[in-house]
């Protein structure tokens, strides 16, 4: 068999606004043929107004094993949530 | 189902205290109901398995689209020929997702493909009966996506990522399809002529017992069945799912005034289910082994389609790279 194509990730922005989101990935031979695969397998039912094609080898993602470093100093800093802290009923809406 | 007896590699079930501390912990991780991706460790025989499971599923949304593209060009009405054009291509998108999600697991397109063209992959067995009429796309419409329906909702739980994330796309659409299929047998049945009903009780008598083959062989003593439970790649066993889709699709069959092909079947008041009559494993066996009516031109259509393109992936490819070089070297000359 030939050369296979290329594995790109596909993120979309769906109609009412939002940030784009990852929705998966498929083959291509270059980015501009990405974008029309996509709008065939991501998007038959009209599930977005925007899409970005990013070749899967250029991803960084972060390691499984790096979950306990990596997440482990917002566990201790509960202050960040707004709960957090007591606001007097007598106070009103906060 | 679309993918039918998928094999483990277990031999029996390990309890947690036999298992080394990382299988444990994924024992554990899966038992919590949390999800497996991609980089997470994973024993081999999940992997393994997943790699069966959806590839075979991949084949069969692929291959699926095989019987139904026979009546593209012969649709009744340019409204049913629309609407059948857009649930094929709903079918290879269903493929593509699950092909996407097993290269996860790192298995690589072109394998898988290599897997299926030289019959070391199976793909669902439904696939190689053939369509002969009309009332047969109704018929794969209502029963063949129902039955898949009905496996495919509980995947959408099944612990490893990507696939359960296919399956919530695959299920989206899913609906469609069946009710696509039953409209045009509504049609046929309540609305059409003697000789129409006729043609769609034919399809129903041929079509029936294929339909109940899908969810594969009883599995209560299987080890296989039991690890995949274990590991939360399956839900149900294979049996729940079938008396289901019985249960639910009898009086869709009373609804059309059709009889199910079966004397055997009839209400069971105690169980609150549908009794029905002995499947004929030994045509399953056959039909999944290579040898039912259509598995050789199936499996000939889908390798001259991919040799057939050959020419065009390539081009396209050459294309692509032409186009990197030039862009490289005019940045070199800008240099």
């Amino acid at each position: 068999m030939m050369s296979e194509w290329p594995l790109w990730e596909i993120f979309i922005r769906g109609q009412h606004g939002g940030s784009h989101r990852h929705v998966g990935s498929l083959h291509a031979p270059d980015a501009e043929k990405a974008i029309l695969n996509a709008r065939d397998v991501y998007t038959r039912r009209n599930e977005g107004v925007s899409i970005w094609a990013v070749r899967a080898g250029d991803i960084t993602a972060s390691a499984p094993g790096d979950k306990g470093p990596l997440f482990e100093p917002s566990n201790s800093k509960v202050y960040r949530h707004p709960t957090f802290f007591d606001i007097p009923d007598d106070v009103g809406a906060m | 189902m679309y993918a039918q007896q998928i094999k483990t590699g277990a031999r029996r079930l390990k309890s947690l205290a036999e298992m080394e501390p990382q299988e444990r912990a994924f024992q554990e991780h899966v038992d919590a109901g949390s999800k497996i991706e991609p980089k997470d460790w994973m024993p081999d025989g999940y992997r393994k398995t997943l790699i069966r499971q959806i590839s075979q599923h991949a084949h069969s949304e692929i291959v699926g689209q095989l019987p139904e593209a026979n009546w593209i060009s012969r649709a009744p009405t340019l409204e049913r020929k629309a609407i059948l054009l857009a649930k094929v291509q709903d079918e290879a998108g269903h493929g593509l997702y699950l092909y996407c999600a097993a290269e996860t697991l790192g298995i690589s397109r072109d394998q898988m493909l290599e897997q299926l063209h030289n019959g070391q992959a199976k793909y669902s067995s439904i696939f190689n009966y053939p369509t002969l009429t009309w009332a047969d796309v109704g018929m794969i419409g209502w029963l063949v996506d129902g039955a898949a329906i009905m496996n495919q909702v509980p995947l959408q739980r099944c612990s490893y990522g990507p696939y359960s994330r296919a399956m919530v796309r695959v299920c989206k659409e899913e609906s469609f399809h069946q009710r696509q299929g039953y409209d045009s047998l509504i049609k046929l049945c309540r609305h059409g002529t003697a000789a129409q009903k006729e043609m769609a009780q034919d399809a129903l008598n041929r079509w029936w017992w294929p339909a109940l083959m899908m969810f594969g062989p009883p599995d209560g003593e299987s080890v296989h069945s039991a690890q995949s439970m274990a590991w939360k790649i399956k839900q149900n066993t294979n049996d729940e799912l079938r008396q289901k889709f019985v249960d639910q699709t009898v009086p869709q069959a009373d609804y059309l005034g059709l009889e199910v092909p079966d004397p055997d079947l009839r209400w069971n008041d105690a169980r609150g289910s549908y009794d029905f009559g002995e499947i004929d494993w030994e045509e399953f066996h056959r039909v999944l082994g290579g040898d039912g009516p259509c598995n050789r031109q199936r499996l000939e259509d889908r390798v001259r389609a991919w040799e057939d393109g050959a020419w065009f992936r390539d081009g396209l490819m050459a294309h692509a790279n032409k186009k990197a070089d030039q862009k490289s070297l005019g940045r070199a000359d800008a240099a």
